[in-house]
């Protein structure tokens, strides 16, 4: 149980800087996810928190102990790596009971604490098994075992799912979740997949080049991006971007093409101002194959150039203003391409950037 | 008219067979027949003199045969124990460096590319007693005024022999343990230290079990080096004072081609190769068990 609190965190490689000054306040027993495109240091943010990288400068604070220069032993945590860093020399229940020994606990703690996480792993068969005889989501389990058993602080978590296949990825995802629930520790947990960030996070910090873009719940980053960048990258498929300009509030696209200012940006916006219009793809749909739109909305055709049914679904791609989008149909029927359709447009859910420098102009 | 055809891989394997048998087997069957003969390099005539397992029977009643014998087991064990720790402090240091790891890597490697000759003469004089560089370094620190007989007494000829083998052979350990430590992966190491290990606890239950297998490598060909121990000692002591350093294979080599008494000289050879098969089946063993240990297939 601790709170975790990184100031003005800085990391360098000699002149390569790969994090930039990022500021972070993590609740006790909250469930953060870190997310962002490769590259963007949320491993090495993450491995910081731990004490495997020095900082480079700034401060990091598990619990009320600045632990800038505290090694990994002393800051209570436990973290389950991207490639689960099994030891191959001792079977699984020698992995599960590492920690505890070294802690020097009583033989029959460590058994009981070691049964437990296994039972709730459903590990117990494999208990004297190596990893080297494990498959690969019998190995991922057992770093997560190895976490677990030790009641830490905090759990660090290094996109520990991307090994797995899709079925046994969702399935482990409803495992983490659960055990957050159960045990009430501070989860730190980095993925580059947005929907495990969704699902999983009570709050979602989006990075990008070693700075933070945004930090809110999944919701508020879903709906409320701050900048284009987190409006492509939160959401599938990505907002779709059309630039245009201000003129009487409508927002002139390319091709003659205008749409009326949605009403959250009236405010914020002045004739001739360069904008970018974010629509999403669940707020553009066929008339009569769309979500009732009780609001204001706007309407035109489009040619549909390709669609991709997707079951209950079907995704269309169709041209807007000389520009490529993508769209959602509802209680779908085959679509050829080359049609040409009547399209609806959800005011209320529309965004708008401004064109320099990316940001929300809400 | 059909001849009857030998198969192919039996007629391209043949030469190597044929040379195989000449360099090795020929010479192995002639001194294993010679021990049981009373061969004396002098009489050439002697060689078909089949005399049983008297060879035999004479070095296992042989004071000395059993005192050289002891003896190299002694040196073997010491020498092997003293470059592993040596070997594995030094690799565990240049493992540490950073910058020049190197240049410091290729200094490692010196005392590898000297000839144990040359070794033995360099020993011989570091530890003589008059002008050695040991006795005037204790002389001139006021430690001494007595010029110490480092090659003259038995015990300290046995420890001036060992400095030796130490030092031209620390660095086959340090080189084979570096290695292994360049091959322990990070991750482990990385989830011990967040599992609460200290350094030493790390070391000791993560990094070692990695490098073990390396390091039973170094002891396997170590021990039949050490087992085979001759050059350094023939130069520095030759097996004197009066047998005091005496090894098997000086006892062996002064038998066979001093007293010329060949037939006997291969039958202490013959029980002694027994001392360094046992040796090397042992690190095996161990270098198996080992690699069973880490799940890389016994
Ligand atoms: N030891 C290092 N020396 C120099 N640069 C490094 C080092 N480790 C990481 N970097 C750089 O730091 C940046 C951030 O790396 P990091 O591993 O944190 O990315 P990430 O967000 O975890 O990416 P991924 O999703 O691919 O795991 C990268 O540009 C990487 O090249
Ligand atoms: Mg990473």
């Amino acid at each position: 149980m601790a709170q975790v609190t990184l100031r003005t965190v800085v990391k360098k490689y000699g002149a390569l800087q790969v994090v930039h000054g990022i500021d972070l306040d993590i609740d006790d027993s909250e469930f953060v996810v870190l997310v962002g495109p490769s590259g963007c240091g949320k491993s090495t943010t993450l491995r910081m928190i731990a004490g495997l990288e020095p900082i480079s400068g700034g401060e990091i604070v598990i619990g009320d102990r600045v632990v800038n220069d505290l090694p990994p032993r002393h800051r209570n945590i436990s973290m389950v790596f991207q490639n689960y860093a099994l030891y191959p020399h001792m079977t699984v229940r020698e992995n599960l009971g590492f920690s505890l020994k070294i802690a020097k606990r009583a033989q029959g703690e460590i058994d009981r604490a070691v049964d437990e996480a296994a039972e709730i792993l459903s590990l117990t068969e494999y208990l004297d098994r190596k990893p080297g005889a494990l498959s690969g989501g019998q190995r991922q389990r057992v770093a997560m075992g190895r976490a677990i058993v030790r009641h830490p602080d905090v759990f660090l978590f290094d996109e520990p799912l991307s090994n797995l296949d899709a079925k046994l990825r969702t399935q482990m995802r409803t495992e983490i979740k659960k055990l957050h629930q159960k045990v009430k520790s501070t989860i730190v947990y980095v993925t580059h997949d947005q929907v495990e960030a969704m699902t999983l996070a009570d709050r979602i910090v989006i990075m990008r080049d070693g700075h933070i873009e945004q930090i809110g719940t999944p919701l508020e980053v879903f709906e409320a991006p701050t900048n284009t960048f987190v409006a492509t990258f939160i959401g599938s498929p990505p907002m779709n971007l059309l630039e245009g300009r201000v003129a009487q509030d409508a927002v002139a696209l390319a091709n003659g093409i205008t749409v009326p200012v949605p009403e959250a940006f009236r405010a914020h916006v002045t004739d001739g101002q360069e904008v970018i219009l974010g629509v999403r793809a669940d707020n553009l749909m066929p008339v009569g194959h769309a979500m009732p739109m009780e609001g204001a909305h706007a309407a035109f055709d489009m040619t549909v150039n390709l669609s991709e049914p997707l079951g209950t679904e079907t995704l269309l791609f169709a041209t807007l203003a000389g520009e490529e989008v993508q769209a959602k149909m509802l209680n779908p029927r085959p679509v050829a391409s080359g049609e040409q359709l009547r399209f609806q447009l959800d005011l209320t859910r529309c965004h708008l950037f401004d064109a320099q420098s990316r940001q929300s102009l809400r | 008219m059909t001849r009857p055809r030998l198969p192919a891989w039996f007629v391209l394997l043949l030469p190597a067979f044929i040379v195989l048998a000449a360099v090795v087997l020929i010479p192995l069957l002639l001194s294993l027949y010679s021990s049981f003969t009373s061969y004396r390099l002098t009489r050439p005539e002697t060689l078909y003199n089949w005399i049983g397992t008297f060879n035999y029977e004479k070095a296992v009643q042989s004071a000395h045969f059993w005192s050289a014998f002891g003896r190299t087991v002694l040196l073997l064990t010491i020498a092997l124990n003293l470059e592993m720790l040596l070997g594995l402090g030094l690799a565990l240091l240049v493992n540490q460096v950073t910058y020049g790891q190197r240049l410091l890597r290729t200094i490692m490697m010196f005392p590898m590319m000297f000839s144990p000759l040359l070794v033995g003469f360099q020993f011989k004089f570091i530890f003589n007693d008059n002008v050695g560089l040991v006795n005037n370094a204790l002389q001139s620190l006021g430690l001494t005024n007595v010029a110490i007989p480092w090659l003259v007494d038995g015990q300290l000829a046995f420890i001036s022999i060992l400095v030796a083998e130490m030092w031209s052979s620390t660095s086959v350990f340090a080189i084979l343990i570096l290695a292994g430590l360049f091959a322990v992966p990070r991750d482990p190491i990385e989830a011990a230290k967040v599992d609460g290990c200290t350094p030493w606890q790390s070391f000791r239950h993560i990094t070692l079990p990695y490098i073990m297998p390396f390091i039973y490598i170094a002891l396997a060909i170590r021990s039949l080096d050490v087992a085979r121990a001759y050059d350094i000692v023939q130069i520095m002591t030759n097996g004197g004072p009066a047998r005091r350093t005496e090894l098997i294979w000086t006892l062996i080599g002064r038998t066979g081609y001093v007293d010329a008494k060949m037939g006997y000289a291969n039958a202490m050879g013959y029980i002694s190769i027994f001392l360094a098969i046992a040796f090397t089946i042992y690190f095996f063993r161990k270098l198996n068990a080992a690699r069973a240990e880490l799940g890389m297939g016994g």
